[in-house]
């Protein structure tokens, strides 16, 4: 059993009757992480975060949490963890104070530290001067979360696991959930789910893809941006066809790809293409574009692949993958006919 | 333990704060008061050799058909649908402590409820004390055999009312499940009787059996002074299933 890991999940698989929500996945997260779960609806993050906090049982595979196994030891889990599950449900008639002194007596907190500790994890998330007595059910969007948060962070967890955290937050909201989880960074690990791609590229470290209950793609965003979209990427602005620009890098023996062509401003065009090559690449495209014809270059921008690329790449490998080894109707024939061959 | 009191404490708060509670109170103590009225009036007309306490706790049936389902159907079903029963199981607090504390809370609730009926029998010889007899409205045997029946029956309704609150998430088909469950046991268990009393050739273990069964007959029995072994067998093993066969649901629904 590793300890080293905050997390550890091995081969997790659960079955909803003859479907598989998940199937296979293992990975780790290190003490002090902040982990991104990414995956379109229904790829099994919910599952696999249910299975660790312990609200759900694995039909098999393995998973500890600080070296603690949460099938083997379901309750000492939760003594380690903070949960905030999709949605957070809150009770509506409680007064915020009142709800996590509740959670805090719930979670174990012993009885005289119990209002420095509320009041603590208040103040982290904002709500001492603002909603401490505020009813919940009358709270905004934004504060309900930070209840939430303020929940999960109770009782000096070690692990901390989100389930969309952001959903349904403005953009200011989401700025300021943003900030305070980078404020537990290197304190407490943290794992959550989310839709939005920006947010999980700036608040994690690493970040870990699933798609249709397997885990299709894990690292930072350096890692994945090499492993699924590799060489360089750079947005050309030009007056030039798509036939001129592509001649042009050929004529200096570039090895370019053409991946996007937008319409610019007072008649440019602009490309966005990708090229195989060393540092001086963006020189030497400069230098194929001033010699190439029909080609005037107004400017030529390094573009990184953000997450969102990342993740559809990932998941468009994975959905191929699954295409390709899924048995055809002439394979199934054929297959069957060699059976037949063999019983003869 | 530590668990069950802290969530037994959430509980009875909640049922304080909850609009359900009042209306099922005050629906209760309506209707209870009504009973009392006309079976005193009744008495005054017609001579009876029952007390009044004694045919008061006789319908005892009615408010708990009503009570018990707007008690209970919320605990666990209105949870779940909220979601905040899945936050409560990722506390340390075990399935048990949550199931027991949502039958304690409500059982706490259901005789405090039925406590405050007596109540009446003091006002009634507060409001007429050249009339009533005082001894006769509140004799202290009865009730309080009514009393023990009551309060043993009330564990078996309400793990009714709990575990149709653990099956589902609607609260609407929990008081439903509860109503027609309630009904089953309390008004079954008569009309058993009935048909045992119909075809008199029943064997001595059939007759036995229906016996056991029979809410009516243990309330006889409890208000005359006689404590049976068997209601408390029946009432508590019953109830005490049904609460672990509602602690394996939510373990299994969480």
């Amino acid at each position: 059993m590793e300890t080293n890991h905050s997390i550890y999940v091995k081969n997790l698989t659960r079955y909803y009757g003859a479907i598989a929500a998940i199937k296979n996945v293992s990975f780790n997260v290190n003490r002090g992480e902040i982990v991104g779960f990414l995956g379109p609806n229904g790829a099994g993050k919910s599952t696999t975060m249910r299975i660790l906090s312990g609200l759900l049982p694995a039909s098999s595979g393995s998973a500890w949490i600080s070296g603690t196994s949460v099938a083997q030891n379901p309750s000492e889990v939760k003594r380690r963890i903070g949960f905030m599950p999709e949605n957070n449900p809150l009770p509506e008639d409680m007064r915020v104070v009142e709800y996590l002194r509740f959670r805090g007596r719930l979670k174990e907190i012993p009885g005289r530290k119990l209002r420095a500790s509320v009041q603590d994890v208040m103040e982290v998330c904002d709500l001492a001067r603002t909603a401490r007595r505020k009813i919940i059910g009358t709270l905004s969007k934004g504060f309900r979360q930070r209840v939430g948060i303020a929940d999960a962070l109770l009782g000096d967890p070690e692990v901390i696991i989100m389930d969309e955290p952001t959903i349904g937050l403005d953009p200011h909201q989401i700025q300021g959930i943003r900030k305070l989880i980078d404020s537990l960074r290197g304190r407490l690990t943290v794992v959550l789910s989310s839709h939005i791609l920006p947010e999980i590229e700036r608040s994690c470290d690493r970040v870990i893809i699933i798609n249709r209950g397997r885990v299709v793609a894990s690292g930072t965003s350096t890692e994945l941006r090499e492993e699924f979209l590799p060489g360089q990427r750079f947005q050309v602005e030009a007056e030039a066809s798509e036939e001129s620009l592509m001649a042009a890098f050929s004529n200096q023996g570039i090895d370019a790809t053409l991946l996007e062509t937008n319409p610019g401003t007072k008649g440019r065009t602009l490309f966005n293409i990708r090229a195989e090559g060393n540092g001086l690449l963006g020189n030497q495209l400069i230098n194929a574009l001033a010699q190439g014809e029909g080609c005037t270059l107004h400017s030529l921008a390094p573009k990184e692949a953000n997450l969102e690329e990342i993740f559809l790449a990932a998941t468009k490998r994975s959905w191929e993958e699954t295409i390709e080894n899924k048995p055809t109707a002439n394979m199934i024939k054929e297959e069957n006919k060699a059976k037949k061959a063999e019983a003869q | 333990m530590r668990h069950f009191f802290i969530l037994l404490k959430h509980e009875l708060r909640m049922l304080m704060i909850s609009p359900a509670t009042y209306i099922a109170a005050v629906l209760f103590l309506c209707l209870m008061g009504y009973l009392f009225w006309a079976i005193l009036r009744g008495m005054v007309n017609t001579p009876e050799d029952v007390l009044p306490a004694v045919r008061f706790l006789n319908v005892f049936w009615i408010p708990v058909l009503f009570v018990v389902p707007l008690l209970t159907m919320r605990s666990v079903a209105g949870e779940r649908n909220d979601g905040t029963l899945g936050t409560l199981m990722t506390t340390p607090a075990s399935r048990a402590a949550i199931i027991l504390s949502k039958f304690a809370g409500a059982y706490i609730f259901y005789m405090l409820l039925w406590f405050m009926t007596l109540g009446f029998p003091k006002i009634a010889v507060e409001f007429f004390p050249q009339t009533a007899v005082g001894s006769g409205l509140l004799s202290q045997s009865s009730v309080l055999g009514s009393f023990l029946f009551l309060s043993l029956s009330g564990v078996l309704f309400i793990s009714i009312g709990i575990f149709a609150s653990s099956i589902t998430r609607s609260q609407l088909v929990a008081g439903m499940f509860c109503f027609t469950a309630l009904f089953l046991v309390i008004v079954g268990g008569q009309q058993l009787s009935n048909i045992s009393a119909y075809g008199a050739d029943m064997t001595e273990w059939a007759k036995s059996l229906v016996d056991y069964f029979q809410v009516f007959g243990h309330l006889d029995d409890f208000s005359r002074g006689v404590l049976d072994t068997r209601p408390f067998f029946y009432y508590l093993s019953l109830g005490g299933l049904l609460l672990g066969l509602a602690t394996l649901v939510i373990e299994a629904k969480a």
